[in-house]
């Protein structure tokens, strides 16, 4: 494990061009930047995977590819095909130049169900990292196979995996806005919510099973807090105005909003059934996109208050505002990593809205794209990777970068405008 | 003696109506009048329709009045109503004025540069603004509500400044308009 670190980490500086296209899912992505130091894996075909129809081991290996930190290795049919119950032909596994391995199988159960099994290999220590077994239908290959990469991922890098996460977004084809929910991968895409009217700005309760957006159908802005699980919609608030840019307390009790309801456009708490309304910010400027630290104690905003839009904090329950971005006359959308420890931010940089990263302890400011048209920057709950909004060639598409700046992707439609990604949390 | 003077009236009555009742009732034209199709009569029924108002009844339509045009344009980043555009915002205020009875929407609208959720900020100062204006000229503060589309809702989608002028806008619409 430490080796195996220690090798990712001695790929340091090293560019890797990365011309991987997965090209299966309605929301396609493409790995469009140059890669970080990348690890050797081996994946060998799991005997038996063919019953289940798609590929479980080559979905494992896009989703490990697509993180930028690994790349997968060719492995022709081997015979005896291996399996987790295989004695490991370490030596032989080296001479591939695989540092990692994963070897399971499949096998059909009575109930109509399947069962796999898979065990991950440090090759150059020649030790197990552990297994797992799972059953599963074949509607569920995706997910497992998700949750596979998740524990390679986490066994290899010591960092939780997002393969089992989803993403919210908004496609707008024609005159039609679709919100819509998708694995991390773009795959399995599913229609939350399908309007003639402008949906933005969704936002994930922290259980992963709400999702809070504005919503332009009575021809205005109005919150409402949309339940995945039954699609029942509440209005949350649709006070006279305007209603937008609903962020979720970390307990998911409440919501903070920003309403003109007192003119002007102002933030105030509400808790998650519309009730309680209470107002945080008294200003005569704009101030909007409320967004909670991670330990509920601050609520970072945009505000104009001081002549050009800019980045504050006050503490959660309201209180005197602090300005957090100094440099540029253009800094919105402020979004926390999960850590608590970055801050990222569109700026205004020479002409381009970019996507920003202020590191909270030293102020250091760098600028992780070089797109120009950037919007709503989302964490990964890991913090790795951050999804973003741009426009190529007059076409909304998704981005996604890590947050070291290293590892490029793109998600894009095919006929239509994607726009207001907002990456999920953990969910068991 | 009345009753002779009764007798008589009714006797002359009488007489008139024999008189001209034969012709009346003459076969030939009974006949005639059943060999040609009679008309089906279609009484027209008095219609009260509240869905549509004559255009010419109501000055908010008619193309020749002031109150017809409903936009209001911005320069960037700007929310103040420039002097072209006082005459409207004045007939509107005159308007509502004379007609308590009369509802507004304001849509305030932003161009596409820039945070969607911070350009429906600016399309709200924008309604806001054209809000206080109304109030001060004299409309009541409930008769009008002020929102934002932001950037959400543009006329013009190419992506240069002519078109992003248009999209820097505020509507007034009236109720049943939206």
């Amino acid at each position: 494990m430490q080796a195996l670190l220690t090798r990712l980490r001695a790929f340091l500086g090293a560019v890797l061009l990365l011309v991987t296209q997965l090209a299966a899912a309605q929301l396609s992505i493409e790995i469009t930047g140059a890669g970080a130091p990348r690890m050797p894996i081996a994946i060998a075909p799991f005997p038996g995977e063919a019953a289940l129809g798609s590929g479980i081991t080559s979905i494992v290996r896009a989703d490990l590819e697509r993180s930028g930190l690994f790349r997968g290795l060719e492995v022709p049919p081997l015979s005896p095909a291996p399996t987790e119950a295989s004695t490991v032909n370490y030596a032989e596994w080296r001479s591939r130049l695989a540092d990692a391995l994963v070897l399971g199988s499949v096998a059909a159960r009575p109930d109509g169900r399947y069962e796999v099994r898979f065990r991950l290999y440090d090759v150059v220590k020649q030790a197990s990292l552990g297994g797992i077994a799972y059953t599963l239908s074949k509607e569920q290959v995706r997910a497992s196979a998700h949750r596979i990469a998740d524990f390679v991922y986490e066994k290899l890098t010591g960092e939780k995996g997002v393969f089992s996460t989803r993403i919210a977004y908004v496609v707008k084809r024609g005159n039609r806005f679709e919100l819509q929910i998708a694995d991390a991968d773009g795959a399995d895409e599913e229609a939350a919510l399908v309007s003639f009217e402008p949906i933005i700005s969704p936002a994930w309760s922290p259980d992963g099973r709400k999702l809070a957006y504005v919503s332009f159908e009575n021809k205005k802005p109005v919150v409402y807090v949309h339940s995945l699980v039954d699609g029942k919609r509440n209005v949350i608030a649709n006070f006279r105005g305007s209603n937008s840019a609903p962020a979720w307390s970390p307990d998911g009790r409440r919501l903070a909003v920003t309403l003109s309801r007192e003119g002007g456009s102002q933030i105030f708490l509400l808790n998650a059934d519309g009730s309680g309304l209470r107002r945080l910010t008294s200003s005569a400027a704009i101030d909007t996109e409320p967004r909670f630290s991670g330990d509920g104690q601050w609520i970072y905003f945009t505000s104009d208050r001081g002549g050009s839009p800019q980045i504050y904090r006050m503490p959660a329950a309201g209180g005197e505002p602090q300005r957090v971005t100094f440099e540029g006359s253009y800094n919105v959308t402020p979004r926390l990593s999960p850590d608590g420890k970055t801050l990222a931010y569109i700026t205004l940089n020479e002409g381009k809205f970019q996507v920003a990263l202020l590191d909270l302890s030293n102020r250091q400011v760098q600028i992780i794209t070089d797109s120009d048209r950037d919007e709503s920057p989302s964490f990964a709950p890991n913090g790795r990777m951050i999804l973003l909004a741009t426009v190529i060639d007059g076409r909304g598409v998704l981005s996604a970068v890590s947050s070291d700046g290293r590892v490029k992707q793109r998600l894009s439609v095919t006929a239509g405008d994607v726009r207001e990604p907002a990456w999920g949390p953990f969910t068991e | 003696m009345r009753l002779a003077i009764i007798a008589t009236l009714a006797a002359a009555a009488v007489a008139a109506g024999c008189a001209t009742t034969p012709e009346e009732q003459a076969p030939a034209r009974v006949e005639e009048r059943a060999a040609k199709p009679a008309p089906v009569e279609t009484k027209p029924i008095a219609r009260v329709d509240l869905t549509s108002k004559p255009a010419a009844a109501s000055p908010l339509k008619d193309p020749n009045n002031i109150l017809s045009r409903r936009s209001i344009y911005y320069d960037y980043d700007k929310f103040d109503i420039k002097d072209e555009f006082r005459p409207l915002v004045e007939a509107h205020a005159k308007y509502l004025r004379e007609n308590p009875g009369a509802k507004m929407l304001i849509q305030g609208n932003a161009d596409e540069r820039g945070s969607r959720e911070y350009n429906l900020g600016l399309g709200q100062r924008r309604s806001d603004s054209v809000k206080r204006a109304l109030t001060i000229l004299g409309a009541k503060e409930n008769q009008i509500e002020s929102v934002s589309l932001g950037e959400e809702k543009p006329v013009c989608t190419e992506h240069a400044e002519d078109c992003w002028a248009k999209n820097r806008r505020g509507d007034m619409l009236y109720g049943g308009e939206y």
